[in-house]
Parts: structure tokens; sequence; C-alpha cells
């Protein structure tokens, strides 16, 4: 995708007009869309996932609910949430959410990782983990306000949802969205799924009463590349910690970009700081010094 | 020969210092005063080496980018913060024993007040000896070890929440010590470039009290007049004239 777009010619010699096909294709964003009102639970994405990323056999949970295990995994990496919620009125709603990696426009994780390259952020807006150069801090895990990435003990490494990025980077769609059966998992440039998204919302709100239904994408971190169609987008706490307004704290940005340098500075004056008195004043000698060779006191002020 | 000239309290240390005493030796020599027994400096051995060791492997979690070519000697990043937390708690625990140890001839008293009135004067070089009510330590190396001492309980807190991780105690109170973690090694790394210097460059014969554990009497009148007295029973200001006189005259004692 991104070749192509590299490869588009913007200017020409000698021709008329503006080169042709410039400025045709349009956004260069990738977006998965998750329509929370048609997923039915049945875990086909979960299946998917775990199969084309070659994950290992997760032993699950069960707790009595329709949610596979507790929490994602390092080797579990989409997750339906499943929450039995009450409305004022009595009654009952099961919610089914698809927990991933949201792949934020302003990665938390990204901001708060120390190790060069250890998370990267493609101009298709995928966010994805390089465990090769991971030194398993899990900053990343505190940097990230969905709760995502999962640390593997025994690799000292960390995981999570790559948004199929090797098989978007060959113009697939990823496993999870090849896999749903009720069509509310779609993927195409986020222009489009925000399009579809809202035309959703506004079904919902207009012919199914769900006056609050709307898409969730939060400006907080600059938009993500998955985004909800949610029944009510006033409370996404409600599909189980789906944060309403996410935040990254601010020793992440502020503190690393600025003060880490400057503090760091700071410190090494301390180096510079004896080594000018070294060479200015001098050092301290136990007194009475001998004296000098021409034979003056070089003590006078005892 | 007495183990301690610091502290005549009866401790929980007490044995570990004898029997340091009978592993390793001090001589001190005449003309000299004992100043840091076997077990004192051994432990700042080990307090020094735990704290490079943390300090090293925690440049590759700081500004990995300008410590990539460090990083390899320790294994490079994943190693190093495997190790990071480890060397921390040798720090700490060495220091604690340390700070015990010291904890007596460390209390701040009215002489160190009087001794950091005069800094500027005495860092200058402009007094050539320090304050005549200069005890065991100054006030600046008082500083550094209250310094040092907060600093750990600093560490140690931030340290288990950012070993512990996210997970255990949530992502704010990582994002927060982290913070504290960076700050608290940021002190005390400035603060280790002028103990360094000052016991080595800045005051020549300060550096054998760590490693063979005496120093010269002059060294005592000169930096620690008030210990000098105690110690030596004479006082410091006649004792460096009568140096004084000897040098110049050239007659031997
Ligand atoms: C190569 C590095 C170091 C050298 C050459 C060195 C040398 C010395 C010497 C000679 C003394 C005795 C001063 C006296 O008798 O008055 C001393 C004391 C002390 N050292 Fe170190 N040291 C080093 C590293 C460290 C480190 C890394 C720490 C702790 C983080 C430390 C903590 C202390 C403390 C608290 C004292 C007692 C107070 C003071 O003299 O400041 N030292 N050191
Ligand atoms: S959801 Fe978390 S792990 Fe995914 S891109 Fe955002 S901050 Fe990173
Ligand atoms: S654990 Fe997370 S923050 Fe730490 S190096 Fe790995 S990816 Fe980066």
């Amino acid at each position: 995708m991104a070749d192509r777009r590299t490869l588009q010619a913007e200017m020409i010699s000698a021709h008329s007009g503006p080169a042709p096909g410039y400025g045709m294709q349009r956004d260069l964003e990738v977006c998965k869309l998750v329509d929370t009102t048609t997923c039915i639970g049945c875990k086909a994405c979960e299946v998917a996932c775990a199969e084309w990323n070659d994950l290992p056999f997760s032993p699950t949970t069960f707790d009595n609910t329709y949610q596979t295990m507790p929490e994602t995994r390092w080797n579990f990496w989409n997750l339906i949430k499943f929450n039995e919620h009450q409305n004022p009125d009595g009654t009952i709603q099961w919610l089914m959410r698809k927990d991933q990696c949201m792949h934020c426009a302003d990665p938390g994780c990204l901001a708060a990782c120390p190790a060069d390259g250890a998370i990267v952020k493609y101009a298709n807006g995928i966010v994805d983990f390089n465990q090769e150069n991971c030194i398993g801090c899990e900053f990343c895990v505190s940097g990230c306000p969905f709760n995502i990435p999962r640390f593997n003990p025994e690799t000292k490494r960390v995981y999570k949802c790559t948004l199929c990025s090797d098989r978007v980077g060959e113009g697939l769609e990823p496993a999870c969205i090849k896999a749903c059966p009720t069509g509310c998992l779609k993927f195409g440039t986020k222009d489009d799924m925000k399009f579809i998204g809202e035309e959703r919302a506004k079904q919902l709100r207009e012919n199914f009463g769900w006056q609050n239904a709307g898409v969730y994408d939060p400006q907080s971190v600059g938009g993500t590349h998955v985004i909800y169609v949610l029944h009510d987008a006033t409370d996404p706490e409600r599909y189980g910690d789906l944060p309403k307004n996410p935040q990254i704290p601010w020793s992440y940005t502020v503190w690393k970009w600025l003060f880490k340098p400057v503090l760091g500075t700071f410190a090494l004056f301390g180096f510079l700081g004896v080594l000018f008195h070294y060479v200015t004043s001098g050092p301290r000698r136990t007194q009475p010094e001998p004296p000098e060779k021409d034979g003056a006191d070089a003590n006078i002020n005892v | 020969m007495p183990i301690s000239t610091s502290s005549a309290v009866q401790r929980f240390d007490d044995k570990a210092r004898e029997s340091f005493e009978s592993v390793g030796q001090t001589t001190v020599y005449r003309g000299e005063l004992l100043r840091h027994p076997v077990y004192t400096r051994l432990l700042h051995w080990m307090v020094a080496l735990f704290f490079f060791l943390a300090l090293f492997t925690g440049f590759a979690i700081y500004l990995p980018w300008l410590f990539r070519w460090f990083t390899p000697i320790f294994g490079g990043g994943p190693l190093s913060r495997v190790m990071h937390p480890w060397f921390g708690v040798g720090f700490v625990f060495f220091f604690g024993l340390q700070a015990l140890n010291w904890l007596q001839p460390m209390i701040w008293t009215a002489a160190d007040s009087n001794w950091t009135r005069n800094m500027g004067k005495i860092v200058s070089g402009e007094a050539k000896m320090d304050p005549p009510d200069t005890g065991f330590f100054n006030a600046g190396q008082k500083i550094q070890f209250w310094e040092i001492v907060g600093g750990c309980v600093a560490y140690l807190i931030t340290g288990i929440i950012l070993w512990a991780g996210a997970r255990t105690f949530g992502r704010i109170s990582v994002a927060i010590s982290y913070v504290v973690h960076d700050i608290s090694a940021l002190i005390m790394l400035g603060g280790i470039f002028i103990h360094i210097y000052e016991s080595t460059f800045g005051q020549p014969g300060t550096f054998q009290s760590m490693i063979r554990g005496a120093v010269s009497e002059a060294w005592a009148w000169t930096f620690h007049p008030a210990w000098y007295k105690q110690v030596a029973g004479r006082d410091p200001q006649q004792a460096c004239e009568e140096a004084r006189r000897q040098m110049t005259t050239g007659s031997k004692p």
C-alpha cells in the first residue's frame, strides 16, 4: 500500500495539467470496524487469530460466562469480552466486545517504551511490537490505556495483536475479519470504516431506539485504528473496561522527551563541576604542606 | 587494637565487625590513625560495586539510544533489565548494613551547621584546614550519607513497583515510580562524582582510609580536627604548628 503511494507520480516534466492519477488514492490508513451490536460471541475470530499467528495453546478458565478466559494473554491476543449489563428499566443486555490492541494513532505503549525499535508504528496506522528489540521492562503495559501488552515470563518479551501486519502488508484483511460469520467485523481504510460505522450508528439511533448509539474512536489518543460501534457511546465502560477518555501518563510524554535528556546533562555537571574545581582551586592538601622550593612558606594563611 | 573509633555502643553487628577484623587486616603505622575497620571497608566496596552495576545496567533502560554501545557489556538490553533489580537489591542491602554501621557518627550536630555555613571557604580552599569542631565525618559527608539513605528508600519502594510492574500495581503508580526512580538515580549520580573526587584527587590522602583503613595524623588534624583531638588527645592546631616548625627547620622529632 505504502509502496503504491510513494511511487505515485506527483509531477511530470513538460506535462500539461496535473500528473495523471495524483491524489486519486484515498486514505493510506487502515482500520478495523467492530460492530458490537451484531457480534454473537461465536469466538471464530479468537480461533482465527490463534491459528494465523501460530499462538500456542493456552488452557482456559471457565467462570460461568460466555467469555473464553478472564483476560487476553501473551499467546491470546483477541478476546470477546462478555458483560451482562442491566439497564435502568430492568432489562438485561448481553454485551460482546472484541478486545484487542486498538492501534492508537498516539500509542502510549510506544511513548513509554525505552528500547530502540521494540515498538513501531507504520504509516498505515498499525502498531507492531518487534520482540527481538524488546528488553522486557513492561513500561508499555503502564503506557497503554487499554491494558493490552502481555508479558511472557519465559521469553521475557511482550506480545499483542499485530493487526495481522503480515497479512495487511500483502493486501489481505486480518485473520479475524476473514473468520467473522455475521459481518460484524469489517476492514478497510479509516475513512471508509468511519463512514460505515457512523451509518450503522445512525441506523441504530433512528430505527432501533438506541438513542446514544455511536462510534468509539477516542480522540484523546488521536483516534484508533480499531473502532467500535456501541449501543451507547456515552458509556463505553460497560463493555468491560473500555475507557471513556483513554490517557497516556505525562511521565511518558513530557518527562521522557524533555526532562530525561535535560536532567541527564545536569547529572553530568557533577563530573564537570569536580573537574572545574580541580583545575581552578585544586586539591586541598593535608597541612602543613612542605615549603616551596625557593624557601618561601606556602602556607601563609593557615 | 580497638576495632572501631566511631562507636562504643554495643550493637547487633559487633560480632561481624570482630570476625571481619580477623579475616582482613589493618596495619596502622606510626604517625597514622585507624580510620575504617575491615567490616566498614568491605561494606563500602560492596556498596560501590553494586551501585555501579545497578547504574550501568540502569543506563540501558534510562536512555537506550545513548547507551546502546554500552549495554552489550552486560549481555544486552534484556539481560540488563533482568539483572538491574538484583544489583539494586544488592546495593540497598549492603548500604543498609553500612547505614546501621555509620548511624551514630552520621548524626547531625551543631558543628555540621557551622561547617555548612563555612562551606564556600572550605571548598574553595581558602580555609586550609576544616573548622576545629569538625568530627569523624564532616557535614558534606553527612549530607551525602543521608541523601543516599533517602535515595535507597525511594529506590526500594519505586523499584519494587517497577519490578512487579503495571500488572500488579496499576499503570499510574508505575508511571509515577519511574520518574521518582530516575530523579533519585540522577541526584545520586551527581553526588557520586563529587564523592569520588573528594576521596581521591580532591583531598589527597583520603583514599587509603578505605583501602588500608588508616590515615596520616596530618590528614586527621587537617580535615577532621575534633576527631583528631578525640583519638590522639592532642590539640590539632598545635600539632600542625609543631609539624610545620619541624618541616621548616628540617629537624626530626
Ligand atoms: C570508586 C568509587 C569510590 C571511591 C574511590 C570511594 C572512596 C571513599 C572513601 C575514601 C571514603 C572514606 C572517606 C573518609 O574516610 O572520610 C568513602 C566513604 C563513603 N563512601 Fe565511598 N567511594 C566510592 C564509591 C562510593 C559509592 C558508589 C557509594 C554509595 C553510593 C559510596 C558511599 C560512601 C559513603 C556514604 C561514605 C561515608 C561518607 C563519606 O565519606 O562521604 N562510595 N568513600
Ligand atoms: S491499544 Fe495499547 S498496545 Fe495497542 S497501540 Fe494503543 S497503547 Fe499500544
Ligand atoms: S516490555 Fe514493552 S516497553 Fe519494555 S522494551 Fe518491551 S515493548 Fe518496550
